[in-house]
């Protein structure tokens, strides 16, 4: 198929960027949209020009990595669907695509499409994890846990941490991933003994990182790839009011 | 003394571990926090490793490729980990987990490593669970297992079909506790590109800002190499884009040794090759084994009809189907090794009973599994991965049967290391994927887990300071000092000669030629003549890239030099691997020799000539290296025939 792309290019974090329009012809309808720009990038190289830069790595779908803007979606408007995932069936021949970095004041451009993502790990160090260390743990089944709310935490733990969800909300709010986070943890019992702690420190570092807050449009769930659920958000405002109350943190 | 000196333990088997670790050095807290760690990469090794030695007290500079710490390639493991729970109490132990693994490594790995492995397997499990990983549990509330290739037991614990996302977000989240703290300092976005080695020990990198592109040097006691495997010399395989061989290969041109590097795995589930352009291959987690049956059309013409689309896998009735794991293996079945798997899987396709377009495709059917659980079930345990199957090939697997084939996987071989994980450079380690030392001639179906985990979390934090011990009066290095002027100047010259090339060709068709010589000549069988051959193509090869490549010359960010770097050290590896699998005149589980096979076509062992590990001594890129051997003593395990019928 013959496509056209538009596509953010943007030297680095400080020069200013601009839509570059590209016409990229006989891509195969098997390839992955990564793919299709692989093949772009060949082309640009072979012509002695700069090639689009643009973050991936697993290409299944895992790693978080890849992560672009597709015709006003982040990953594309399809359900369920990382970048890499999106394959170039779900076009039509003729089509212009336009190809966008995530736009959010906490993930500023590196270069083209790759954005700096590190605020996610930042908020992850504020607390996202339960502060055992190696060795000395009890046994493995020593505490059953209910299996409907491991499976609930697994729902909550499969986040890529790709940012999808920044990208998508008007206010670059990071709710659902801390909130799938901060659910993980308060759905096991091991995560109980930290968990006022974890959700205010987790709460004040999304602050002092830049995210924006939530204004309950719900366009995180809808582009989440990994199908995150707003409840997440429900449980970690539930957490984060019950440890104000009962817990609060020293500033 | 010789030159590969195990350092294995005296005294029984079982004893081992425990006795290292009673007479080992320890280093006290004061003087941890004199000593700098360097760990190159956080998968699941590189990440349980750092946490684990910032919780002693150690100082540790971390480095990854990727944005984050988060995304190393362990992130994308399947379907579980094992461990001798026994929980299900059908008979597992660690002597049989240990049995287990050396049997899948067709003989080949090293017994005090495997029997400390499958030792501290149950620690692994205690651990994660502690840090919230969440395992899948049955309506008891307790941890639920299944099987896997290669064993009669139910040991595998996993999480969905996410089981390397949730042991990594844990060794992730321990990494970010000690990042809060300041023990552990990460450097993510930057490439190793030399060891430095001062005084004959590790004592330092010089990584590349993927960012900016500058070179930076950092300097530190001991250097722990967990990078992950090689497999992408093969260009396709299930490994991510960035998953490479250059941290590997830079130390073994720094003196580390590299051991059976011929020995990868070929992964029997994945989904076939559809065209030129395609950049990987995704893996179908071998757990679909459980329940998926493997069948190819019992009539060679009506493959045919299937290859050209005439008919579908769901036209041939169950009694012309060739369940031809079943009817080779009937005690494993299906669940056979995946060397045995794929192999199989390739003899039939070679045999023209092949499906698909390309022929290069047989079927895992679940017909039968969703009869007897219902869909709703398999849906529970496999639904993620039928969903990522529909994705990519458009076929909806709970209907038509999925189309698998063998593609590249894993690497058993890496750098040599002693008991301690302790290369033959001193004071550089290597764990996980990069070491060779567990898994022999083919690893079993969730032991990668196991082993990357096993090396971070409970045998590095031990050896480790049984090496620093006699560090503690070393002060930190100066990074000026000449080893590092020059090892930055030689990345720096290499870098200059690769843009100033300005040639015709892209990095990308140079990798996949590589490749496509890799694969059909070092694959899945190999022969004394394709062997020759791919060296001198791989030599013919790697001068075009010299003379031909082309790359941006551009500041800052420039992804094609990051393939570029990458792919000049495997034009040097490929060859490595083809002359160890021409040396090898036998075959032994991931590497097959043609000439080397049992009457039933299975692979012929050579013990009493090939029972050692090759580990090579860099002598120059177009020198021979030089073979050293370390044999292997096996004590407590009979050499047999691997029989999985």
């Amino acid at each position: 198929m013959n496509i056209k792309l538009k596509i953010w290019r943007q030297r680095n974090a400080t020069s200013k960027g601009k839509f570059v329009e590209y016409q990229l012809n006989d891509v195969p309808a098997e390839a992955s949209f990564l793919e299709m720009l692989d093949i772009l990038n060949e082309q640009l190289v072979l012509k002695g020009e700069d090639p689009v830069t643009f973050d991936h790595d697993c290409r299944e779908g895992i790693c978080g990595a890849c992560g672009l803007y597709i015709n006003g979606h982040p990953h594309g408007r399809f359900k369920n669907t990382t970048t890499c995932q999106l394959h170039m069936r779900k076009f039509k021949d003729g089509d212009t695509i336009t190809v966008e970095p995530w736009r959010s004041e906490a993930f500023p451009i590196i270069k083209d499409l790759m954005v700096d993502r590190s605020a996610l790990d930042k908020l992850i160090q504020a607390g996202g994890y339960i502060s055992v260390h190696t060795g000395g743990v009890p046994d493995a089944n020593a505490i059953p846990i209910n299996k409907h709310n491991a499976d609930l935490a697994m729902d909550a733990a499969s986040c890529i941490g790709c940012g999808a969800c920044v990208a998508a909300c008007k206010n670059g709010s990071a709710m659902l991933f801390v909130g799938a986070k901060v659910s993980q943890f308060a759905l096991l019992p091991q995560g109980q003994v930290e968990s006022a702690d974890r959700v205010q420190k987790m709460v004040a570092r999304m602050d002092a990182l830049g995210f924006g807050s939530c204004s309950n449009t719900y366009a995180c769930q809808a582009e989440c790839p990994k199908g995150i659920s707003v409840t997440n958000i429900a449980r970690m405002n539930r957490q984060f009011l019950a440890a104000k109350i009962a817990e609060p943190i020293k500033k | 003394m010789n030159f590969l000196d195990s350092k294995i333990p005296a005294g029984p088997l079982a004893e081992k571990w425990t006795k290292y670790k009673a007479e080992q050095k320890l280093v006290n807290p004061a003087n941890k926090r004199k000593l700098d760690i360097i760990v190159i990469g956080t998968g699941l090794a590189g990440a349980s490793a750092a946490a684990s030695f910032g919780e002693l007290g150690f100082n540790v500079k971390v480095f990854c490729i990727q944005d984050s710490p988060r995304r190393a390639h362990s992130i994308a493991a399947q379907g579980g980990i094992n461990a001798a729970k026994n929980y299900p109490n059908d008979g597992d132990s660690v002597q049989r987990l240990f049995n287990d693994t050396i049997k899948g490594g067709d003989y080949r790995a090293r017994e005090a490593n495997v029997y400390r492995l499958a030792e501290v397997s149950n620690s692994i499990i205690d651990q994660c669970v502690a840090q919230g990983v969440p395992f899948a549990r049955d309506y008891s509330g307790l941890l639920a297992n299944r099987s896997f290739g290669g064993a009669q037991v139910s040991r595998t614990f996993y999480a969905r079909g996410q089981t390397g996302q949730q042991l990594l977000l844990g060794a992730y989240g321990a990494l970010s506790k000690e990042i809060e703290k300041g023990t552990v300092k990460m450097y993510p976005r930057r490439e190793m590109m030399d060891l430095v080695v001062v005084d004959g020990r590790a004592r330092g990198v010089i990584v590349r800002n993927l960012v900016t592109g500058e070179l930076e040097r950092y300097s530190a006691h001991a250097v722990v190499i967990a990078s992950g495997g090689y497999g992408r010399v093969f260009y396709l395989s299930t490994n991510a884009m960035s998953s490479n061989g250059s941290a590997i290969w830079q130390c073994y041109k720094k003196g580390a040794c590299m051991a059976n590097p011929c020995f990868t795995q070929i992964h029997p589930t994945c989904i076939p090759v559809h065209g030129d352009y395609q950049s990987k291959l995704t893996l179908m987690s071998e757990s679909l084994r459980n329940d998926g049956r493997i069948w190819v059309p019992k009539d060679a013409e009506k493959a045919r009809l299937l290859r050209e689309g005439k008919i579908k896998a769901t036209d041939i009735p169950e009694d012309e189907r060739d369940y031809y794991l079943e009817r080779r293996y009937p005690s494993f079945g299906n669940l056979v090794p995946r060397d045995v798997a794929s192999r199989a899987a390739k003899e039939r396709c070679d045999a023209g009973y092949g499906v698909n377009n390309t022929g290069r495709a047989v079927y895992l059917d679940f017909k039968e599994a969703i009869q007897r659980l219902g869909k709703q079930a398999v849906e529970e345990k496999y639904g993620n991965l039928f969903e990522m199957y529909e994705r990519i090939v458009d076929e909806n697997p709970y209907v038509t049967p999925m189309m698998i084939y063998p593609a590249v996987h894993y690497t058993m071989g890496g750098l040599w290391v002693d008991y301690e994980l302790q290369t033959t450079v001193k004071g550089l380690f290597a764990a996980g994927e990069v070491n060779f030392s567990d898994h022999g001639a083919n690893r079993l179906g969730a032991s990668a887990l196991m082993q990357g985990l096993s090396d971070g979390y409970f045998v590095l934090p031990y050896t480790m300071q049984n090496y620093l011990a006699d560090q503690i009066n070393e002060k930190p290095l100066d990074e000026n000092l000449p080893q590092f002027e020059e090892a930055e100047l030689a990345v720096r010259q290499r870098i200059t000669r690769i843009l100033s090339i300005n040639g015709d060709i892209v990095t990308d068709n140079i990798h996949r030629r590589l490749g496509r010589i890799m694969w059909e000549k070092v694959g899945m069988s190999r022969t004394e003549q394709s062997l020759k051959e791919a060296i001198e193509e791989i030599k013919a090869l790697r001068k075009e890239f010299w003379t031909r490549v082309k790359v941006p010359n551009v500041e800052g960010m420039n992804t094609e030099l990051e393939k570029a770097l990458r792919v000049a050290d495997f034009l040097e590896m490929g060859e490595l691997i083809a002359r160890d699998a021409l040396m090898r005149n036998e075959s032994c589980g991931g590497h097959f020799r043609e000439e080397y096979q049992t009457p039933d076509g299975e692979a012929q062992r050579d013990d009493e000539h090939y029972a050692f590990v090759a580990a090579y001594e860099f002598q120059g890129v177009d020198n021979e290296p030089i073979l050293h051997k370390e044999e292997l003593k096996f004590e407590n395990v009979e050499l047999k025939q691997r029989n999985y019928k």
